[in-house]
Order: structure tokens, then sequence, then C-alpha cells
């Protein structure tokens, strides 16, 4: 592993949602998060080039996709929207956060069988191939970052992995690591969750209606 | 039904300065928080269409206040993002009522155009609890250098029976961007991706 890498600490958290005062589910939704506690490389200084970073990260963005669906006691197939995010430590910059765009995304994708050309996704220059031979992990990986102190926490968006519209499935999960990040590291977030909202009742796109395969409907 | 609003909170972050550079021009993000009273605390509704017609009256009320705080004109917004707070005696979906029907479109007429999703996040709450508010490009849900959030509180809010609901608008993207990726200056801004 790349030495711009120094995992401290790792936590995982789940969620098996029942109701929320109407009707219990027939099956309940899971909801989880995978957060991981990194040294900032980068910490107490401006660096121009943190590139370098980002590639050392695909591997800690798989490793811990892998460990979120375990966590979950649910196999990829069973997921249905996912989010990422990262809470920079005080001694580093907003802009570390955003190392986390690729590597975060293209950690969840890859694990959903998504077929894309990575290369040009690195580039932001497409996502992939359109239509369901291109994997159904087609929607952009919504996302939130911010600078903060041990304890912080973040809202993590979650949407519809295969088309961004579908109205029950936009959701958010509170993610936060108890003393970190301290302030020379990163959190890197990773939410992924089985369905839309367990009360989802406000019309508009389901997935059943999904006909565009371009990421949003 | 109208929106019964007990407060509405503007603020405006400025970065002029990060990681000891000097941003310039500075960065900005608004951020307009409506306090409103849950018409539906207490109890199961199965019909939530007067939450969204709040949404839709906040949608323009807030996108407008986030412009005016910047003091830009419309075409200048960049960027934008929404998020609810939902009070304890209330649920998620309430959020999901305010927030995805009705608010986009007045949202999109305050900032002009506004091809891309907007993206959201929603939870319940207390009084004084925080909640980050995602931010994306306007026209192009890709742009890498606009991926942001901003953080929404009301230190009185939400109290059980109410429900904050943010809108949140910039002029300009992260103040250092090298992480790579699609920029401004390359999109289309047909598709809301590109």
């Amino acid at each position: 592993m790349s030495d711009l890498i120094e995992v401290r600490q790792i936590l995982t958290q789940v969620e098996d949602i029942y109701h929320e005062g109407g009707p219990v589910a027939e099956k309940p939704l899971v909801r989880g998060a995978v957060a991981a506690v990194l040294k900032n490389p980068y910490a107490g200084r401006y660096e121009p080039d943190i590139l370098p970073m980002m590639e050392a990260l695909n591997p800690v963005g798989l490793e811990m996709a892998e460990r979120l669906v375990k966590a979950m006691g649910v196999t990829p197939d069973d997921i249905e929207s996912y989010g990422k995010g990262s809470i920079v430590g005080s001694a580093g910059e907003l802009e570390h956060g955003a190392l986390w765009h690729v590597p975060g995304g293209y950690a969840m994708r890859e694990l959903l069988g998504w077929k894309g050309d990575r290369a040009a996704y690195k580039q932001g220059q497409s996502s992939g191939p359109k239509g369901l031979e291109g994997g159904r992990a087609l929607s952009i990986v919504p996302s939130s970052k911010k600078v903060g102190a041990p304890g912080t926490r973040l809202d993590v968006p979650l949407t519809h992995v295969t088309a961004s519209y579908i109205r029950g499935h936009f959701d958010a999960m509170e993610v936060w690591v108890p003393g970190a990040p301290a302030a020379d590291e990163i959190v890197f977030v990773l939410v992924m969750a089985t369905g839309g909202r367990i009360h989802q009742r406000v019309g508009g796109l389901t997935p059943e209606q999904i006909s565009k395969f371009d990421g949003l409907r | 039904m109208a929106a019964k609003i007990r407060k509405l909170v503007v603020l405006v972050d400025e970065t002029r300065i990060e990681m000891g550079k000097t941003i310039e021009p500075p960065t900005r993000r608004a951020v307009a928080m409506a306090v409103i009273e849950n018409p539906f605390a207490g109890r199961y509704e199965q019909n939530l269409d007067a939450l969204m017609a709040i949404g839709e009256e906040l949608g323009g009320l807030l996108g407008e206040k986030c412009v005016q705080a910047l003091g830009i004109t419309p075409s200048q917004a960049e960027s934008y993002g929404k998020a609810a707070i939902v009070g304890e005696a209330g649920e998620l979906e309430h959020a999901a009522a305010i927030l995805h029907p009705k608010l986009g479109a007045p949202l999109r007429k305050a900032v002009e155009k506004g091809a891309a999703l907007v993206p959201s996040s929603k939870k319940m709450g207390t009084v004084g609890t925080a909640i980050d508010v995602p931010l994306g490009h306007k026209d192009a849900a890709y742009v890498r250098t606009h991926f942001d959030a901003v953080e929404a509180r009301v230190s009185d809010a939400p109290r059980a029976n109410e429900i904050v609901v943010a809108v949140a608008v910039t002029d300009s993207g992260r103040p250092l961007p090298r992480v790579g990726g699609l920029t401004k200056h390359d999109i289309k801004g047909e598709d809301g991706l590109r």
C-alpha cells in the first residue's frame, strides 16, 4: 500500500428500520455506513499536487465497500442506493476531502458490477456506456464534505444507484466517528441502503419506470 | 395551505483565505432557512399534499433570499442544494414531501436554468440540529470543482412540531479546486450531467 495511506480506524454502522410511525414493513430497510479514519499526508501546509493520494485511495475504497455490504448482511445485488462523504480535520483543507470523489464513487460502482471506462471516469469525462449493458450503477454518487473537529457529524446524501431521480430513494444518513478526525486526519465515508425511505409516499419516478438508463431517469 | 413560517435565517459564508492562500474573488455560499410548523406533527397522515405545496412556496422564497444575499443576478448562481430537518413529532417522509415534488421548479426560476438535479439531504432532529446541505453545479452534475456542502443550522429549531427547510446557492465552486475532472468551462449544460 502507498505510503500516502495510513488507516487508523474503520467504523461500520448499520440500521435496520422497521417503521417510523406508519405501517410496519415486511422487510426492514437496511442502511449502512462505513467510515475510515486516515492520516492526512497534506495536513498543515498547502500542497499543490494532491492527485497522487486520489489514486492511492482506490484500494481503500474497494475494501470499505466490501466491508460495508458484509456488515449490512446483504449482497451487492441488494443495494439500491448509495452516497459518499468526507470530513477533513482542522489542519487540512476542504479540497483534501474532494480527493474522495473518484475513488469513493468508483469503489461502490465497481462492487455493484459497473462496466464503465475507469480511465474516462477518473477524468470526469464519462460515466460509461448508457443502458444496462453498463451495469446497474449508472447514477452519479451524491456526496457531501466539510472540515470538522473530532466527533463532527456529516449528513451523507443517498440516491438510487440506477436513476438519480427515483423520488422514493432520496435520503441521507448521519455519520460520525467518535474521536475523529484529529487535526491531521480525514474521515472518508461510504453509505448504502437496500431500499427507499420506509414510508415513501410522495410520488415521482419509481424504479419500475426507469426507461432512459442515462443515470437520471 | 401557506407555510406557517416562524422565522427565516439567511447566512453567507465567504472564504477569503484557504490554507494560507488568498482567494480572489472570494468563494461564497449562501444558505436560507425557514422554520415552519409541521401540519402533520404527532400523527401518521397518508396524504402529504399540503407539505408539497409548502415546498413549492419555499423553493421560490428561499432561492430568492440566497440570490439576494449574494448580491448577484440569478444567472450568476453556480451551484445549489436543499435539505430539511424534521422535529421529533414528525417523520422523515415529511421532509421528502417538502423537498422533492415541487420545491425544484421555483428554485430553478430563482437561479435561472438549473438543468441538473438539486442535491439534497434530510434527517430527523431537535433544537439546534445541524444538517449538511450538499452542493452541485446547477447545470451539470458532474462538474467536480463544485461538489461541496454547507452546514445549515437554526439555534432554536426545529422544535418537536417544526421543520427547518434549507436552500443553499453559491456563486462559485470550492476555493482551491485541484482534483481534476470536469470544470464549468467545459460543460454543455443540457442533459443536467455534463
